[in-house]
This record gives structure tokens, sequence and C-alpha cells, in this order.
């Protein structure tokens, strides 16, 4: 316990005051855009419909220590009855069209929805076939496109805070 | 080969891997598995080939791994009712591949389970995608799935999937439970299946390195590096020596980072929320340092046919080499804490369980393997340069639970540091990459690397124009996703994510 207690000592908060200027304005763009929107966390349910687990890749390492995502009041939730967005990363694999279907139905009104990668944007490398719908749109509505393979963690947030601030500007 | 077999002629395949191909009939197939299992060896993967529009009927390949290396049989079926003996009863590990080439090209194994596997609802069972006159328009077909049933007093069923809570792929599990205890679990895959091997088809050996690549994003450098080895096997071109040292680097770096996040997130599901933030750390900044040095995150697309796409000069030596040494001192210290922290190694013992003998008769492979006893690794058994020069050993533990699981990656991460040590500190001169050859149209290339995970296979045929003809890319979660189903039994459902955590499973490599 002594070690683990001088690990945390040593390592203290390494939580980014953003690596650039720009990066230090989109968090708190973020923050408070979410604050006005939604008045508490956003809640996030990610949903994997046949990707190459590259994007999930850089969604779980949005969770690490330097981005501070719950700081920014953005949190990850279990069940799509309890998200305000959903993150879908692509391609739609025909075998995952009615799980993503029934995904968007589960999730409450008014919801948004971000695709995720260049397959969640335009299908990518794997395109449309006898068993990939391609684009995440192709599928349900989607809010915004975060293009990438796979987008960088400064990337989804930034696809994040422009999903938000369409939701802001909606009447 | 023993006398029953000696009338086979094998002929060595082009390439840097040791491999071997011969022409077999229905009985000789049957006989050379049994003589490969009995002498040790195992099944590494299947597939099927359409030679119709040859006039030729179907073809199934079985590569079959051995002391010497890799042997492929080539088994000629009829074009009319195409049908091959049962593998699965010599290897289990045969029995899902064999209904994976059922559903997409339609040669059928005789006997054994005939449900499907990787067709749900996006084609009807009468349509076989890989064939070359299947209707390129999908056509959505019913999606009837027969699990098996347990049944008894007290028995019940919990269904989870195919979207899971976490930020993981898409999968199905049907757990049947009495009280809090798994009497059976049951997989269901096919979810992530977007018809890699027919969208390979016809593609030129650059983007099909793109699509390869991205089999399982995880293991980019593994499928991009045996993807690069078969096409240069086939086109006859060496790559030049410095790529080598550089693939090398990139592999075991990829080894590194999964490993790690690993081992934060194994401990995470063990309620241990401290270890993955430290893991989740220094994976942060072993990325970050890829980034700098080669402009990308993830190895995705730095491996091409012929070499490398980026060289490291220099000043990105030493930069790696310092990350390197910090890294090393930072694991050593997180494995002390890990090692005398009682809560967690109390979650960590025990937990599913795979016995050396139940591993050796299911075929298990990778890092799984090695943490039940077997001492198996390509870069051993299956050197290719830069491994053949460096002495590996592989990392054994016999406990096979998920303790044996987090000390293997321990003790694979700090050997990899090493290794990258190594090639960093004598990086040779010269060229990135090598100009490809002539393509062999026809000809068949193997290419294989020991991934994170396992050893990973890719096997290409070029056509005249030099565009894929064939490419199929092999996972080795393919031999241990059953495996997991036997290592849940007697845990208690709580369990489960930390278990299946501790094996970390591709589905997209698996489900193609």
């Amino acid at each position: 316990m002594w070690h683990l207690l001088q690990q945390i000592r040593k390592v203290g908060i390494i939580s980014e005051p953003a690596p650039s200027a720009d990066a230090a304005m989109l968090q708190r763009e973020l923050q408070e855009q979410i604050a006005r929107v939604f008045g508490r966390a956003l809640a996030i349910r990610q949903v994997d419909t046949g990707s190459c687990n590259g994007c999930e890749l850089e969604i779980q390492a949005l969770h690490n220590p330097y981005y501070n995502l719950e700081g920014m009041g953005i949190r990850f939730v279990a069940s799509p009855r309890h998200a305000d967005a959903l993150l879908v990363t692509g391609p739609v694999s025909r075998h995952m069209a009615q799980a993503l279907r029934r995904t968007y139905e589960a999730t409450p009104e008014p919801k948004l929805v971000i695709a995720v990668g260049d397959c969640g944007m335009c299908g990518g490398v794997f395109g449309e076939s006898y068993a990939s719908l391609g684009a995440v749109a192709n599928v349900i509505p989607v809010d915004v496109a975060i293009p990438g393979c796979p987008p960088t963690p400064t990337a989804l947030l930034q696809g994040i805070l422009a999903a938000v601030g369409k939701r802001a500007k909606e009447p | 080969m023993p006398m029953p077999l000696s009338d086979l002629v094998f002929d060595k395949l082009p390439g840097v891997i040791a491999a071997e191909r011969t022409s077999v009939t229905a009985t000789r197939l049957v006989e050379l598995c049994r003589h490969v299992r009995d002498s040790g060896g195992a099944l590494v993967t299947l597939w099927g080939e359409d030679l119709r529009r040859d006039a030729q009927g179907f073809r199934l390949c079985v590569v079959l791994q051995h002391d010497n290396g890799l042997m492929v049989a080539e088994l000629a079926l009829p074009a009319v009712d195409p049908v091959f003996p049962n593998l699965a009863e010599i290897f289990p590990g045969a029995a899902r591949l064999q209904r994976a080439v059922h559903d997409l090209v339609g040669l059928r194994a005789l006997g054994g389970d005939a449900r499907p596997w990787l067709r749900h609802a996006a084609w009807p069972v009468d349509v076989f995608p890989l064939r070359h006159d299947a209707p390129a328009a999908a056509t959505d077909a019913a999606d009837e799935y027969a699990f098996v049933r347990v049944a008894g007093e007290g028995v019940h069923e919990i269904p989870v999937g195919p979207v899971h809570a976490g930020t993981i792929e898409p999968g199905h599990f049907r757990f049947s439970v009495v009280g809090e205890k798994v009497l059976r679990l049951e997989e269901r895959l096919g979810f992530a299946h977007k018809g890699i091997e027919k969208r390979a088809e016809g593609l030129d050996v650059a983007n099909g390195a793109r699509l390869v690549a991205r089999t399982s994003g995880d293991s980019a450098a593994a499928y991009s590096w045996a993807y690069a080895m078969a096409v240069e096997a086939v086109t006859g071109t060496s790559p030049p020596p410095r790529s080598l040292a550089l693939r090398g680097l990139l592999l075991e770096r990829e080894r590194i980072a999964n490993h790690i996040g690993d081992i934060g997130g194994i401990a995470n599901d063990a309620g241990f929320a401290f270890g993955l933030s430290q893991c989740s750390r220094l994976k942060e900044n072993l990325l970050r340092a890829n980034a700098r040095v080669w402009g990308r995150r993830y190895p995705l697309d730095a491996i091409v046919p012929g070499g490398v796409r980026d060289d490291v000069d220099a000043d990105a030596v030493r930069v790696l080499l310092a990350d390197l040494a910090a890294l090393e001192a930072e694991l050593l210290r997180l494995r002390e804490i890990y090692d005398n922290h009682a809560g967690l190694q109390d979650r960590f013992i025990g937990a599913g369980t795979v016995s050396p003998e139940l591993a050796a008769k299911l075929g298990i492979v990778g890092l799984a393997a090695r943490a039940s006893g077997q001492a198996q690794d390509w870069r051993q058994t299956l050197p290719v340069a830069p491994y053949a020069a460096a002495a590996i050993a592989p990392v054994v533990r016999s406990t096979g639970d998920v303790a044996a699981r987090v000390a293997v990656r321990f003790d694979e991460t700090l050997a990899s540091i090493g290794l990258c040590r190594g090639w960093l500190a004598r990086l040779p001169e010269g060229e990135l990459v090598a100009p490809l050859g002539a393509a062999r149209a026809g000809a068949l290339g193997l290419g294989g690397v020991e991934g994170w995970r396992g050893p990973v296979l890719v096997a290409v045929r070029l056509d005249a124009s030099a565009c894929i003809a064939r490419c199929h890319p092999h996972d080795p979660s393919w031999h241990n996703w059953p495996v997991l189903e036997h290592a849940i039994i007697d845990n208690i459902v709580p369990d489960f994510p930390l278990i299946n955590k501790s094996f970390n499973l591709a589905y997209s490599g698996h489900d193609l």
C-alpha cells in the first residue's frame, strides 16, 4: 500500500492544461457548452457496429488521465437509455444494423448521433458490400461525423463539441 | 513422413517463412492431420477457393504447423456438392473454421456442427459470398440460430450483447447459470463480419495492404507485416535489412502498447482503478512517442510490401531509447505493486483457469497458450528477420489463470523493451523499401508473425495483373474463443469481464 500511495504521489495530477492554446480553448468551450446545453454531464453511449477496433482504442485513450474527460463533463454510460448521445464507430455491418437501430430507438429524445472515423463517415476501406452497409448515416440519422483512421482523442473531443454546439443552436 | 504418407510430394513455398505445400486426397488429408496432431503439431487455419472459372471445382487449403514449419495441404473438390472430411474430430479448433468455410464458400464438412457461424441474416443459406457467381446485391434473410439449451432445476439464461456495456467490439454471449455460477457459456460471433476477404479481391497490392492492416486495428503491425511477407514471397522481393529491423520495432511496440493497456484493463475489471490510470498513462506516452517519430499514434500502414514507410533518424532513436528506459522503470515499480496487492491477487489467482492439458487439447495459441504451459511463440519457432538473430525465449507460466495471463504480459513487455533496445542500438543502414518483383500469378504466398495476441497468418494469391485474386487473413482469436467458453465454467458471472479481458480476443479479426 505504501508503494501504491508513493506512486500516486510521484505521478501527481497529469491531466493536461492542454498541450496548446487551441486545445485549452477546446476543453474550456466544451465544458461551458455542456454546462449550458445540458446543465449536467453529457452522457455518451458508444456503439461498435463493425469497426476494426482502431476507433475503440482512441475512444478508450480518451479516458486516460491526460484528457480529463469527466472534468469536462463527459461521461460514458452503459445503456442507451441513459444516454444523450451515441458515439458510433463503423462501418455498419449488416449483422449489426438491427442492433444499431434498436440502440437508437432506446435512446431518449432529443438525442445526438456522432459517427466516428472514416468508416463511420463513409464506410472507409470496407465500403458497402454484401456484408457492410457502409456509413452510419445509411442506417440512422447522424448529426456530426468525425473523420480519421482512427481520429485522435483531440479530434474526438472536437467532434463532440461540434455535436453539442449544434444542439445549442437548435430552438 | 511415415510410410502411409510417404507418397505425398511436398514443394517448398517461396518466401522467408518455412512452409511447404502438397496436394492431398480426402483420405490423405485425414491421415496427414492425424499424423501432425500425434507428433505435437497443430492446425493453423483453413479456407476455401473457387476455381470454377478455370474449369476446375473448388479447393480447400488447410495450414498445419509442425516442427519444421508450416505445411499447406490442398484438397481439390468438385464443382457440384463439394464436401470434405470433418477435421474437428482431429483438431477441435477446426469446427468454427469449417462452419465459416461453408457460410462463405459453400464447402461442407461431413458431420459435426452444421449451424452457420459467420452468416446471420445478411445473406440466405443458399448464397455463398466468396463464390465468383454470388450476387453482388445483398438480400436479407431470416436470422435463426439454435443455441444449446441447458436444462435442469434452477437453470436460467443470461443473454449479453451484441452491444456491450463498455467500449468494446460486438458479440453475443449466452450464459446458462445456476445462481451466480456459470454452467455453460456459448459464444455467438460474426456481428462484425464486413466482407474483408471479398473486398480484397481485385485490389492492387497497396490497397490490399491498407485493407488487411485493418483486419484488427489493435494488431495493425502484425497484419501488415504478415501480408507484406506473403506478397514479397510471390513477387520474389527481399525487403532491405533496415526495413526489417524497423518492422521488428513496430511489432514489438504494438505488443508493448496492447500488453500495457491490458495490464491496466484487467486490474480495472478486478476493481483496481489505480492500475488502469497508471497503465493508460504509460500507453498514452508510448502512443505520443509513436506520433512524434512515425507521424501516427498507431502503426497503421507503417509496414508496406517491400519494406517500411518511414525512417527513424538518429534523434528519434535517442528519444525512443530514453522513453523505453523510463517505461521499464515504471513497469517494474507497477509490477511490484500488483504482486504485493493481496486484494488484486485474490481476484487474479484461480480465476478462469485453463489447465495445460486442456490447453493442449483445444489447440490454444499465443499469450494465453504460454500462460497455460505451452512453450510456443512464432518468433522462436518460425523466426523471420530480424528475429532470426535475436534469441527469443517464450515466457511460460503453468497456472493458466488470470494471474498467469497478467504475468506473461509483464514478462513479455519487458522482453520486448529489450528487443527494441537491441534493434535501435544497431539499426542497419540502407534503403527502406525494395521495389516489388513480378507477380507469380496463382502462386500461394504465406506470411506469419507472432502478434501480441498470438500468431497472425495471411495467405495471398495474386493474379496476372498483380492484383489480389484471393486473400485470407487469420487471427489467433479463432483458436482461443472456444477456450474462453471452457475457462469460464464454474466461475461466477461477475468474474466474466475479468476473465474475458485477460484473454482480450479480437472480434473484427475473427469475424472478417
